[in-house]
């Protein structure tokens, strides 16, 4: 077996175990989450100088973030990744690590701890943190005759057994996740993500009931059941059924879930064994004191295994405050540091289930004030409890966006807004007013212009009386647009709040006063067919206006198809030239290359294209195809001709690449033919006119080696011959992954429903508003219900709108090449320049 | 007019000071025939040189003539790529917009130079 943060063969650290060492001995039991924090926090306040350390851990492995274990379970996280301190930390921080050993008893009074290696360590201060372990109920069947689990039965705790089932995921077609909770829902998920069909046993009335309320859960049930899988509540597993491997449950009401992977996440126990056999006071965990010491005043317990004041957390982050105590207390960095118990928080990993839950769930006292807003339809529940005025709990399902502030409100007991309602719906959250004060003058708002805070407030003090202005004079969020809510802000700040309302905020484009859906329903009614008809009807006193221009003309493409008149002067230079233009007014060349995938006669055309026309950089792109960098404005139609490929749209407002990975065909992980997928999409979708870039990628299993979660539209294959369609997602100056739409059964499927979600998109999404805003603007259940249900009944308008577009697909590179649309198209803007100006590599 | 080849500006060049139209000029400055008007579509910009100086030559929607430097003030944009409207001019490369009126700009840049510019005879006479 593999050891994860293990050291390289032949590697031995030595240890200086002196009987001459002045230092006291620090022993820790248990080499988790908490145990190696202790140690980091001990030796970050100089303890080093201090203790000999020594740990134990019955896990041969380094320290490695157990949390992670879902999305490594998932396939979305390497275990490599998930390493917080490797085998060589510890002997680089001269700390004695005994991987693989696990301590028995320990003996209080020598204070002596025995391992199961037959050692004995000496010991002045002892730390137990031996964590929990999952708890498995006594059900008929679950262990074999000699104790251990039933083949294909699996708790959900250590990176060993997260590799066992990853291992038996390729084998099994059928698992059931026994537990509705945090774990049991991540890995009923994972395992979905594998191609798994997946039920989801709990024995309570409803999922996570330790940290929802019975109305949260059940919103929370309708989009656990969205992704597919199925949940069957309030009711217990008796038996599990099979002879030598797992093939079933049979649950209390008589039904049989049959199955070849049985995942028991039916909550945690702590690991007391070592402190029982110890004689320390064990309760449901070891019994410790505020400053984590158990009833031996040099023995503590930290982390799951510790109980303080009653409690005993399953979370991460109380097990690092009990270290960061602990740490104060051994090494008299402050002798009097006390733990007082820990407000808990907790975030469902699962991707399409947006849960996070703080403090109280439901109220207690009769004074307690709760706000509630629930949209089950949405899949949206939130809530908050009050009391005295202070936040003591919240629940946000399905929308998270207030979680930061939430969690400061309640870490820090500030004051509430009078009006509550204010705490779960955005009416500004004055945080970030406090964050924008603070900000240094020259501190960057906006990266892409390099605009400081200092420049925004110039402009308003200038006079630039709206965020509007000052964007027009700063460029500031003119960029990729990130900034612009800090830009809002800044200027907000730096105006005292004497903002005036920008009206033009809602219009599609500046200089027609309509927003999108009434500029469409005037272009119809018109019959406006050109940029300048609309600016003659709609615009106030008929005026043209440039920076109107673009987005006019898209939208007419999209309304009337090919039925329009084309106005080359409404046209951003790109689509003029049908070519990206460059910082030294040279254009690049991306020719189609579908897929991703060429061919060695494209690959020549394309070298002997550069050569010919001594192109000074062709490159791979990021949307896996071939660049050609610096081409003259006057060789573009040349160029083209010789090519002999059509545009792959590198420049356009449109749908550009599809990536996909190498799939069934080659992958011996792929589950179904990704590349003719993403072909097909490409060809089916190629050069559609859109508000803003479309990317899409197809990957042939949920390792996802053409980032298709993080696409506009990304196409998953989950095996029998099924494929989920995730929206929304991106990767550039926005990460998002993308939200799961629908999973579907063929490749046919999968073309109806992305050409029904590009429409939706195209009618209703907003110039230049990317799918990442776009989705979580409009609500994905709202876009599910259009695109997948049907639920306004226009489906076939939206299938036939873009077929419409589709139809109308020319490449442009064959059309304009051969017959310029305007006289001097393709001529030099900059003649006497010499060119590039890039230098060439 | 014959002897216009505005198919490459560096050759495209005819000084109206040898035909006999040409109207009187202020002393050190000198009109340039650079292009039929008809080789600057509505709406669109194009550069030619006149008299060794770059020069963006734009015909608006509304059948005006305007002259502009050919490189954009900023960072030396292509300008005559740009977009255009009765009020401003809108660089391509990072879409700064300059003024008709007086070349300012409207986003605090330095502001553009501006040639005079006219039809004569159906050609683009730009003084530089
Ligand atoms: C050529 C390429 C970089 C490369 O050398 O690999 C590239 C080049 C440019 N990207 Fe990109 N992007 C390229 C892949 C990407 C990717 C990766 C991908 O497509 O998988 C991303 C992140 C994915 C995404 O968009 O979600 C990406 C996110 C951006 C963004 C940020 C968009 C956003 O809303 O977050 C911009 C800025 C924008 O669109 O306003 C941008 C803008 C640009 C522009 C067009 C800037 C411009 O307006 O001139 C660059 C053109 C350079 C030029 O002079 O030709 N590029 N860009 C890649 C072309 C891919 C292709 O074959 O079509
Ligand atoms: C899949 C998964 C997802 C999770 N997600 C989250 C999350 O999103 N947020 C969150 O806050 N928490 C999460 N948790 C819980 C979190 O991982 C734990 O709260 C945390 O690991 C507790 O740390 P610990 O050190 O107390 O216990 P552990 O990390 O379990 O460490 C205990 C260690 O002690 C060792 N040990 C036990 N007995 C002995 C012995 N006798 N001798 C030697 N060694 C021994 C064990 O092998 C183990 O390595 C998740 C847990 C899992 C399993
Ligand atoms: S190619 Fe993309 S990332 Fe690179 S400089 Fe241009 S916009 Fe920025
Ligand atoms: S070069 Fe013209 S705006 Fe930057």
């Amino acid at each position: 077996m593999r050891v994860l943060g293990g050291r390289p063969e032949g590697l031995t650290s030595l240890s200086m175990d002196d009987e001459l060492d002045p230092r006291a001995r620090l022993v820790v039991v248990g080499n988790g989450m908490a145990g190696a924090r202790l140690v980091e926090e001990v030796l970050e306040r100089g303890g080093g100088e201090q203790f000999r350390i020594t740990v134990f851990g019955d896990e041969p492995h380094g320290n490695y973030n157990r949390i992670m274990l879902s999305p490594v379970l998932a396939g979305e996280a390497h275990e490599d990744d998930i390493v917080l301190n490797s085998h060589d930390w510890y002997a680089d921080a001269g700390v004695h690590l005994r991987a693989g050993v696990r301590v028995e008893r320990v003996d209080t009074a020598a204070k002596v701890v025995y391992a199961a290696d037959g050692s004995a360590t000496a010991y002045d201060h002892l730390v137990l943190a031996t964590g929990s372990h999952s708890f498995i109920p006594p059900t008929a069947g679950v262990r074999t005759g000699d104790g251990g689990l039933l083949p294909g039965v699996y708790g959900f705790r250590t990176i060993d057994e997260t590799r066992a089932m990853l291992a038996a995921t390729s084998r099994c077609r059928r698992a059931v996740v026994m537990g509705g909770g945090l774990l049991g829902l991540e890995a009923a998920r994972a395992l979905q993500g594998h191609g798994l069909e997946v039920d989801l046993v709990h024995a309570m009335p409803w999922l996570m009931n330790a940290q929802l309320s019975r109305e949260a859960g059940a919103v929370l049930e309708r989009s656990v059941a969205a992704l597919g899988i199925t949940v069957h509540l309030d009711v217990l597993a008796t038996e599990v059924l099979g002879e030598g491997h797992v093939e079933g449950v049979l649950l209390q009401d008589g039904r049989r879930l049959d199955c070849d992977l049985l995942v028991v996440a039916a909550g945690v126990r702590p690991h007391t064994d070592v402190a029982v056999r110890s004689g320390l006071e064990v309760e449901r965990g070891v019994v410790v004191d505020d400053q984590l010491r158990t009833d031996d005043p040099d023995v503590y317990a930290i982390g799951e295994c510790a109980q303080h004041r009653g409690s005993v957390y399953g979370l991460v982050a109380p097990a690092w405050e009990h270290a960061r105590v602990l740490a104060d207390v051994l090494t008299g960095t402050d002798p009097t540091a006390e733990y007082h118990g820990s407000r808990t928080a907790t975030k469902l990993k699962v991707a399409g289930v947006d849960v996070a839950t703080m403090g109280v769930s439901t109220p207690e006292r009769d004074s307690d004030e709760v706000l509630v807003i629930s949209e089950p339809k949405r899949g949206v529940h939130l809530s908050v409890v009050v009391r005295d005025d202070r936040l003591v709990g919240a629940t946000l399902l399905g929308d998270t966006r207030k979680v930061a502030y939430l969690t400061q409100a309640l870490d820090r007991g500030t004051a509430l807004p009078e009006e509550r309602i204010r705490l779960l719906v955005d009416l500004s959250d004055g945080r970030e007013e406090v964050g924008v004060a603070d900000m240094p003058a020259d501190s960057q708002v906006c990266n892409c212009n390099g605009v400081t805070k200092g420049a925004i407030c110039g402009a308003v003090a200038d006079g630039c009386g709206s965020v509007g202005a000052v964007m027009d004079r700063t460029r500031a969020g003119k960029g990729c647009g990130s900034c612009k809510a800090l830009v809002e802000q800044v200027v907000e700040w730096a105006a005292d709040g004497d903002v005036a309302e920008d009206p033009a905020a809602s219009y599609y484009v500046p200089g027609v006063p309509l927003a999108k859906p009434a500029l469409v329903a005037a272009i119809r009614e018109h019959d406006l067919r050109s940029v300048s008809a609309v600016f003659a009807a709609l615009a106030p006193d008929g005026r043209e206006d440039a920076r109107s221009k673009m987005g006019l003309a898209s939208l007419l493409k999209t309304v009337w198809g090919t039925d329009l008149v084309r106005e080359k002067d409404a046209e951003f230079v790109n689509d003029r030239v049908h070519a990206n233009i460059q910082r030294d007014g040279t254009f690049s060349v991306v020719p189609q290359m579908k897929g991703g995938v060429t061919t060695p006669a494209q690959l020549r055309r394309i070298a002997e294209v550069a050569e010919k026309y001594e192109v000074p950089m062709v490159k791979v792109t990021g949307g896996q195809r071939i660049d050609l960098l610096g081409v003259r404005k006057e060789d573009l139609p040349a160029v083209w001709a010789d090519l002999g490929m059509p545009s792959g749209y590198a420049y356009g407002k449109s749908t550009r690449t599809v990536k996909t990975c190498v799939g069934s065909d080659f992958c011996r992980f792929g589950l179904d033919d990704s590349t003719q997928l993403g072909i097909d999409l490409e060809t089916r979708f190629q050069g559609i006119e859109s508000p803003a870039k479309i990317k899409m990628a197809v990957v042939g299993c949920p390792r996802n080696c053409a980032e298709a979660y993080v696409k506009d539209v990304g196409v998953v294959a989950v095996g029998s011959g099924r494929w989920e369609v995730y929206v929304g997602g991106a990767a550039g100056a926005t990460v998002r992954k993308g939200d799961l739409l629908a999973t579907v059964g063929s490749p046919a499927e999968v073309l109806t429903l992305v050409g029904r979600f590009l429409q939706y998109y195209r009618e209703h999404a907003n110039w230049l508003e990317r799918t990442y805003d776009f989705v979580p603007r409009v609500g994905l259940e709202r876009v599910r219900s259009v695109v997948v249900d049907d639920a306004e009944g226009t489906c076939a308008d939206l299938d036939a709108g873009v077929q419409r577009s589709i139809d109308a697909y020319t490449d442009p590179w064959g059309q304009d090449g051969r017959e310029p649309a305007t006289p001097g198209q393709f001529r030099a803007a900059l003649p006497l320049l010499p060119l590039p100006l890039v230098p060439v590599r | 007019m014959s002897t216009v080849d505005t198919r490459t500006a560096d050759t495209g060049t005819v000084d109206t000071g040898t035909a006999d139209t040409r109207p009187a000029a202020p002393a050190g400055v000198r009109a340039h025939a650079v292009a039929r008007v008809e080789d600057v579509p509505p709406g669109e910009g194009r550069a030619f040189v006149a008299g060794g100086v770059q020069v963006a030559v734009f015909r608006l929607r509304d059948g005006s003539l305007h002259a502009t430097q050919a490189a954009c003030p900023h960072a030396g944009g292509p300008l005559a790529d740009g977009q255009t409207d009765p009020d401003v001019l809108v660089c391509p490369l990072h879409l700064y917009g300059f003024r008709w009126t007086d070349g300012s700009s409207t986003g605090g840049v330095p502001p553009l130079t501006r040639y005079p510019v006219r039809e004569l005879d159906g050609m683009v006479v730009v003084e530089t």
